[in-house]
């Protein structure tokens, strides 16, 4: 009964979306909502391997700024078309994010997330002292924005809107799939328990390995797009606050769910327009916010909106005398137990 | 012989939890393991089916030296187990727990489960139908959409053995399969058990209940501070000197 | 040699601020299990309250340094309650994500309420000493001496107290802990006001010689976590010889090398450490 439910709502999002240049010609509004788009499929990047595998990886914002700087060096250095500049942007931060995971993933948990936190200061190091290459602090400027391909130009920002939209449709259906097939639950199998995966023949190693690619690949797909959409790259691209934004937007949206990252993204960043006068102190508010949302509301949105759904349609079949007698009541229903994930091998 | 372990030892700085066992696991029997707490069981398992490296000795399966290959392979090769404390994912229903045991047959890659191609949807349904089967051949087939949270600990068990059944393996070690559920529920595990053996899968067991695993074990091996203590068919094990010793000694509950 | 022994002795004064916020760190990994990527920022708010109460204030070093040390002992109380406490039953990955908020949350309120711009504590003690025929500067024997001084206390605070031992007993096994009547609530809380008064005192010590921002933790946040993983994750000596260890290569490789290169070296160290090693160096069984 729910399947129909998410789907029409889906339809209904796509639908808003396609329309939406038509409901507004606020250029400002135009270009936020697509900067929503863009860290959205970098979010989901952060999802497949936070949300679906269970690494927490503070490396992710560091591949997005390769990506980013990658597709707009090629662009004004080299002078590549952006559909050239897009694939080999995207192809480099996947091999980067491979030789990283290779090394990142011989260790775990909290020393996967220390190792990753090193990564991501040595890669805005890196972006800020190669002056030569990256501009250096000064920054990158003159990304030119997305060339024509075929009869289709993007010199509008109506045009990149959609050329966005695009993107991040893509990125969702490609998301969804991979959750829902065999691969995906592969990666939740790992998340809930890395020996009982081991134990029924999954190789743990190669498939952390693998995620930690795609979502690495994710964030390089986002930051080629970020650089010509914006026009001008700093080093803050792969910084902290930028990991600490995906990993909000993450957080609050929902983890491990198809809606969570997009949700959270364009909830959050719209909220947070409002406070773009204040900018160095937003995270006065997105730091606390974070924190009560773990503490609270584990699941973030997606997860608070499951539950009331679940509870409508318990309702709905409570008076039919259907369910099996044996089969417990959904209500006694055992908390989700919080294991620790470094449960020793024995037992 | 299914499989054999030659002087096999793991030694935890300085804590030998396994200590040189050489043991033989009959093809179509039962063996059980037993011993007082801490005597290594739990550890043994952890060596056969490559949790742990062993510090000294080799596993051979079906004459192959599996000695040190990683978890994953062994499962392939054959063994699957379960844990002394059922490790499912809770949130999830039981048929979705043991679906994903099936995955080490299935060859679904990265672009196939992208694309959703012909082989992608083919595998998941397999998997599907695998799981459900086995959920039958446990008797929990009614149980298969609910979350395994929520099920009583009887049912979690037989869903653990679920999973580590449908990848058809050659031998199952069963790590306290009846701990905590009572009476009852134990005879009808042993029951359980038993029908797995009579269809051709090979089981090892470790276990406390000692009237279960009389009933069910062909030949019961002894275990105390990590030494194979004792060997043989349950009656001569019942009055070996040296098994009373070390439960005696060991005054722990039998 | 003379450049040598200067740069010896800024090493070990490095070092004594290094191991200093690395106890700390390590303090809490051990009783908590948290990786707390908020300790860097409560490095960071030691040094501004040192600042104001010195310059904005009028007090003197010493009452600085006090102020400092009890606020910042505070602030690891509050944050224990209020943010780790409650997860501590939750996954790893939700402490983890929880202390980055705190992170950003502290460095953003550092800048609100002292401003972006770097600060600079003057010193009270500008002056050299002769020690062994050579000219120390005065601060930098003093970081050392003070920073030694309360490594020594420390340890036997924790080698000789009951509640010291309850600490180790709780960074040994905290369910074996609350089952001997130890009292984990109020360890849990001693443990973070320490970390967070470890880190203010270095802080402290630190800010004559080095500019104060809010950003300024960050690059100590990352050394701490390498000389724990170097030293061992809730070792106690661990952190205190890694942290000598860490500064040692970093001055004298910054001076006899290159000095861009010195800041590259904490992370060098930790992918040939991890990538070797992926449970750190000096783990016990695990
Ligand atoms: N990973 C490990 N590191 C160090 N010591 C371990 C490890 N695993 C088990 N041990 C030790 O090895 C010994 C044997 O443990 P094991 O769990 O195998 O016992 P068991 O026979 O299964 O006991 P029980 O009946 O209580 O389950 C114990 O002393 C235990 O503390
Ligand atoms: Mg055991």
């Amino acid at each position: 009964m729910r399947v129909p439910t998410t789907r029409i709502l889906w339809l209904a999002a796509l639908l808003a979306a396609l329309a939406f240049p038509f409901l507004t010609d606020n250029l400002y509004f135009l270009s936020i909502v697509i900067t929503a788009f863009i860290t959205a499929i970098a979010v989901y990047g952060l999802n497949v391997l936070v949300g679906e595998t269970g690494q927490l990886s503070l490396a992710h914002a560091g591949f997005f700024g390769i990506g980013a700087y990658t597709a707009g060096i090629l662009a004004v250095r080299f002078d590549l078309s952006f559909w050239l500049a897009l694939p080999t942007a995207v192809a480099v931060t996947a091999f980067l994010g491979f030789l990283v995971g290779m090394v990142a993933l011989r260790t775990r948990g909290d020393y996967f997330a220390i190792f990753t936190l090193g990564v991501g200061v040595v890669i805005t190091g890196i972006l800020d002292l190669w002056e030569g290459v990256t501009g250096g602090t000064d920054g990158l400027i003159g990304v030119p924005p997305p060339t024509r391909i075929g009869p289709l130009t993007f010199e509008s920002l109506e045009a990149q809107y959609y050329l966005y939209l695009f993107c991040l449709a893509l990125t969702i259906l490609a998301v969804r799939n991979l959750s829902r097939s065999l691969v995906g639950r592969t990666l939740l199998a790992i998340r809930n328990d890395e020996h009982l995966a081991e134990a029924i023949g999954i190789n743990v190693g190669r498939t952390k390995r693998l995620s930690f690619t795609i979502s690495t690949s994710l964030a390089g797909f986002a930051g080629a797009l970020y650089a010509p959409f914006l026009g001008y790259l700093g080093p803050s691209v792969s910084g902290l606050v930028m990991m600490f934004n995906m990993l909000l937007y993450l957080m609050i949206g929902g983890a491990a769910s198809l809606a969570g990252p997009l949700v959270g993204t364009l909830l959050l960043m719209a909220a947070t327009q409002g406070l773009l006068a204040f900018e160095e102190y937003q995270l006065l508010i997105l730091g606390p916010l974070l924190v009560l949302s773990i503490i609270f509301a584990p699941t973030g949105i997606a997860g608070l909106v499951n539950r009331i759904g679940q509870r409508l349609s318990d309702r709905k079949t409570k008076p039919g005398p259907s369910a099996a007698p044996s089969s417990p009541s959904p209500k006694n229903r055992a908390r989700p137990s919080h294991a620790p994930p470094h449960a020793e091998a024995g037992n | 012989m299914l499989l054999r372990t030659q002087k096999l030892g793991i030694d935890f700085g300085g804590l030998k939890a396994v200590d040189a066992v050489d043991l033989v696991i009959g093809a179509g029997a039962v063996t059980a393991i037993i011993g007082p707490n801490g005597a290594g069981k739990s550890t043994l398992f952890n060596l056969l089916n490559g949790f742990h490296k062993p510090t000294s000795g080799r596993i051979f399966f079906e004459g192959d030296d599996i000695t040190g290959l990683p978890s994953h392979r062994i499962a392939r090769r054959g063994i699957s187990r379960t844990f002394q404390t059922t490790r499912l994912f809770p949130t999830a229903s039981a048929l979705e727990n043991v679906l994903i045991g099936y995955r080490m047959h299935t060859r679904t890659n990265l672009w196939d489960a992208i694309l959703r191609t012909p082989r992608a949807r083919r595998e998941e349904a397999e998997c599907r139908d695998r799981a459900m089967r086995v959920l039958e051949f446990v008797g929990i087939p009614e149980l298969a959409p609910l979350p395994v949270g929520s099920l009583p600990q009887e049912a979690q068990k037989r869903v653990a053995i679920a999973l580590a059944l449908v990848s058809q393996p050659k031998l199952l070690l069963l790590d306290e399969p009846a701990a905590g559920v009572n009476a009852n529920e134990t005879a009808a595990l042993a029951e359980l058990i038993r029908y797995i053996v009579s269809s051709g899968t090979t089981v090892c067991l470790v276990e406390h209940k000692m009237r279960m695993v009389m009933a069910l074990a062909d030949t019961i091996i002894v275990l105390n501070h990590g030494q194979k203590i004792a060997e043989g068919p349950p009656d001569q094990i019942c009055s070996d000197p040296a098994v009373i010793e070390a439960y005696l000694g060991g005054r722990r509950d039998a | 040699m003379t450049l040598f022994f200067q740069q010896l002795v800024n090493g070990i004064a490095l070092g004594s601020i290094y191991g200093l916020v690395a106890l700390g760190l390590t303090l809490v990994y051990g009783v908590l299990k948290i990786p707390n990527f908020a300790h860097g920022a409560l490095y960071m708010v030691g040094a501004y309250i040192t600042f104001v109460a010195a310059v904005v204030y009028g007090m003197g070093y010493i009452g600085a340094i006090a102020v400092a040390v009890i606020v910042l002992a505070g602030i690891g109380v509050a944050l224990e309650r209020v943010v780790f406490n409650p997860l501590r039953h939750a996954p790893r990955l939700h402490s983890m994500i929880a202390a980055l908020g705190v992170l950003l949350f502290l460095e953003a309120g550092a800048q609100l309420a002292w401003g972006a711009e770097f600060r600079r504590l003057p010193s009270p003690f500008s002056g050299t000493v002769v020690l062994f025929g050579l000219p120390v500067a005065t601060q930098r024997l003093l970081v050392i001496v003070a920073a030694v001084a309360v490594m020594i206390g420390l340890s036997l605070f924790l080698k000789r107290t009951t509640t010291g031992a309850a600490i180790e007993a709780m960074a040994q096994d905290r369910a074996g802990a609350l089952l001997v009547g130890i009292d984990t609530r109020k360890i849990a809380m001693l443990t973070f006001a320490i970390s967070a008064a470890l880190a203010a005192f270095a802080a402290a010590l630190v800010a004559p010689l080095n500019l104060i921002s809010p950003t300024m933790g960050e690059a100590v946040n990352l050394k701490a976590f390498v000389i724990i993983i170097l030293g061992g994750m809730g070792s106690i000596p661990g952190a205190v010889v890694g942290g000598y260890l860490l500064a040692l290569v970093e001055v004298l490789g910054g001076t006899y090398i290159s000095s861009s290169f010195s800041q590259l070296i904490a992370f060098a160290v930790l992918v040939v450490v991890l990538a070797f090693r992926p449970t750190g160096l000096f783990t016990r069984g695990v």
